[in-house]
């Protein structure tokens, strides 16, 4: 059994089902990517994994539980992070305030934690005290992610956390993800970058219409004719 | 040189002192609508009535107190008796919470919808009020009438002009700074505070870190009904108190509120003193600080007086819609209302 198994999702937002039966499955320390054409439900299938969007079919079993009929605050609890795509961090509270509040539901002493993201986020530690809103954009994404590294999640959701960012700043991020995954944190992220995230995955899911067009190591996917030229431009 | 001290007294005693005190009641309004508005989402235009209600009973206490004897020196009374009319009024707006509004939030309501809401809770709080206490003005302040009297004032000076300092006017300014340093402690410092301010930034991402958004809300109201009870308090004291009047000072309120930026607590601050000076410098009769400084030639024929004092509340209304057009967001960019 994976650490994350999500089987046979099925389901939408009310009126026609946006998933078509899709599966994700995410091992330990492990980064999947999610790619694929707009519209092809990966934004979706994440949040149905995190619990954001109830499923008509399926399941989602997560560290040999299941929990599909938890809720994201549940999915938290039992060591989820989530990073949304927009308002993923709190604008007008300083860079240290939002990791405060990232642990907020940790009744221990999250000063260590806090210190372990500013070693993995330098620039974080020299802007502390500064309003987050007022941060560059990959900067604010290194605030995001921190704050839902706060939980000391045993899984980390992003939703496109490259989105808006100059390609410099892109490499640089997923740096530090592959930095996230190798302390044992396992990662399932959707992209629009698909070819540098696949250089980075594990695994790699090309969703098409709501079901798994092609599942392969990151690797794999990047070789293969069909998709390079289908989804990856040539 | 004179001539320009007593210009000067003149300017203190008629606008400096009444307009920071006036500021400072209208400032601890307007954090409790600005509260309201950056946490649960709406306009309270029952926030007025919420401060009637507080300082009815914070008068009853009093009026209680007096008839056994308790008094607070040259204190009035009434700062006694405000503990009790907080709690009075915390009860007040959680009963209303749980009886109103958490319907509203439970199915979703649109904030316009809420407005309205608080409007008829507005209107039975009014009513309430009127029921208990009647409607004529009341006056509760007891304590030493004057910190400095024009009389001593002339005594010691030798000036034309005196210089009166109310003790109501003393603690309002004392009482305000305390509380509004109490709350933003309490914003920054605590969990709490700062889970508050998460929630009014963000709901959902606070709802993803775990914020319980219940809780936040009961401590909101908590505290709303505490500046409330305050703020009502105070301009009872300083003033009289007439359950009508309290309805009226909701504008200034709002106005207050939405110049400094609606939902930034530091606005509303900004907010109050802004509206006060306002009000009163457009309101004020130059005339007697136009005798003292400006020659014989270019003395006023009338009283200098932009405005007569009925149209106060007109002051209030033109900043706000000077606001609003211009600088929707408010002085420190809150949310647009």
């Amino acid at each position: 059994m994976s650490f994350l198994c999500a089987t046979r999702m099925r389901g939408g937002y009310g009126g026609a089902d946006i998933l078509q039966g899709c599966d994700i499955t995410v091992e330990k320390g492990e980064i999947a990517v999610i790619v694929g054409p707009n519209g092809a439900g990966k934004s979706t299938a994440m949040k149905a994994v995190f619990g954001m969007m109830s499923l008509r079919e399926g399941s989602v079993v997560f560290d040999g539980e299941d929990i599909t009929k938890l809720s994201p605050q549940d999915r938290v609890a039992k060591g989820m992070g989530f990073v949304p795509q927009t308002n993923n961090i709190f604008g007008t509270m300083s860079v240290e305030e939002n990791l405060e509040m990232g642990g907020f539901l940790r009744r221990d002493d999250i000063s260590v934690t806090i210190e372990q993201i500013y070693d993995l986020f330098p620039i974080l530690r020299e802007k502390r005290a500064q309003a987050a809103g007022e941060l560059s954009g990959g900067q604010r994404q290194q605030v995001a992610v921190g704050r839902a590294l706060m939980t000391q999640p045993k899984l980390l959701l992003l939703d496109e956390p490259t989105a808006g960012v100059s390609p410099i700043v892109m490499d640089e991020l997923f740096d530090r993800i592959i930095e996230v995954a190798r302390s044992g944190v396992s990662i399932l992220m959707v992209e629009q970058n698909a070819r540098q995230a696949l250089e980075i995955a594990d695994k790699g899911y090309v969703l098409v219409q709501g079901g798994n067009a092609y599942t392969d190591t990151g690797a794999a996917l990047l070789a293969n004719p069909e998709v390079r030229r289908t989804f990856l431009g040539g | 040189m004179i001539d320009l001290l007593n210009a000067l007294v003149a300017l203190l005693n008629y606008v400096v002192i009444p307009a920071t005190a006036y500021g400072a009641q209208l400032a601890l309004g307007a954090l409790g609508v600005t509260l309201v508005f950056g946490i649960l989402r709406f306009s309270n235009f029952a926030h007025a009535d919420v401060m009637a209600f507080g300082t009815m009973v914070v008068i009853g206490v009093t009026a209680l107190f007096q008839s056994w004897g308790i008094s607070f020196g040259i204190l009035p009374t009434a700062l006694l008796a405000l503990p009790f009319g907080c709690l009075a009024t915390i009860a007040l707006v959680l009963g209303t919470d749980r009886v109103v509004y958490r319907f509203y939030r439970r199915v979703k309501a649109a904030p316009v919808m809420l407005m309205i809401v608080s409007i008829g809770v507005a209107f039975v709080m009014n009513g309430v009020v009127r029921m208990f206490v009647g409607t004529e003005d009341r006056t509760f302040s007891d304590g030493a009438r004057f910190l400095i009297s024009a009389r001593d004032f002339k005594a010691a000076t030798g000036l034309d002009e005196a210089l009166s300092l109310k003790t109501t006017q003393a603690v309002t300014v004392v009482t305000a700074v305390i509380v509004v340093a109490a709350l933003f402690w309490f914003l920054n410092r605590t969990r709490t505070g700062k889970s508050m301010r998460a929630y009014s930034d963000n709901e959902d991402l606070a709802l993803l870190s775990g914020i319980n958004p219940e809780h936040v809300v009961r401590v909101t109201w908590v505290i709303v009904a505490i500046l409330a009870t305050v703020a009502g308090t105070l301009y009872g004291l300083d003033k009289s108190f007439k359950p009508f009047t309290y309805f009226q000072i909701l504008l200034p309120m709002f106005a207050a509120a939405i110049v400094g930026g609606f939902g930034s607590p530091l606005g509303a601050i900004v907010g109050g003193f802004t509206i006060a000076y306002a009000e009163i410098l457009f309101t004020y009769a130059f005339k007697k600080v136009a005798g003292y400084v400006l020659p014989e030639a270019l003395q006023p024929d009338g009283l200098a007086q932009l405005l007569s004092t009925d149209y106060k509340f007109a002051v209030s209304f033109a900043i706000l819609v000077i606001v609003l057009l211009f600088r929707p967001n408010g002085l420190f960019g809150g949310k647009s209302a």
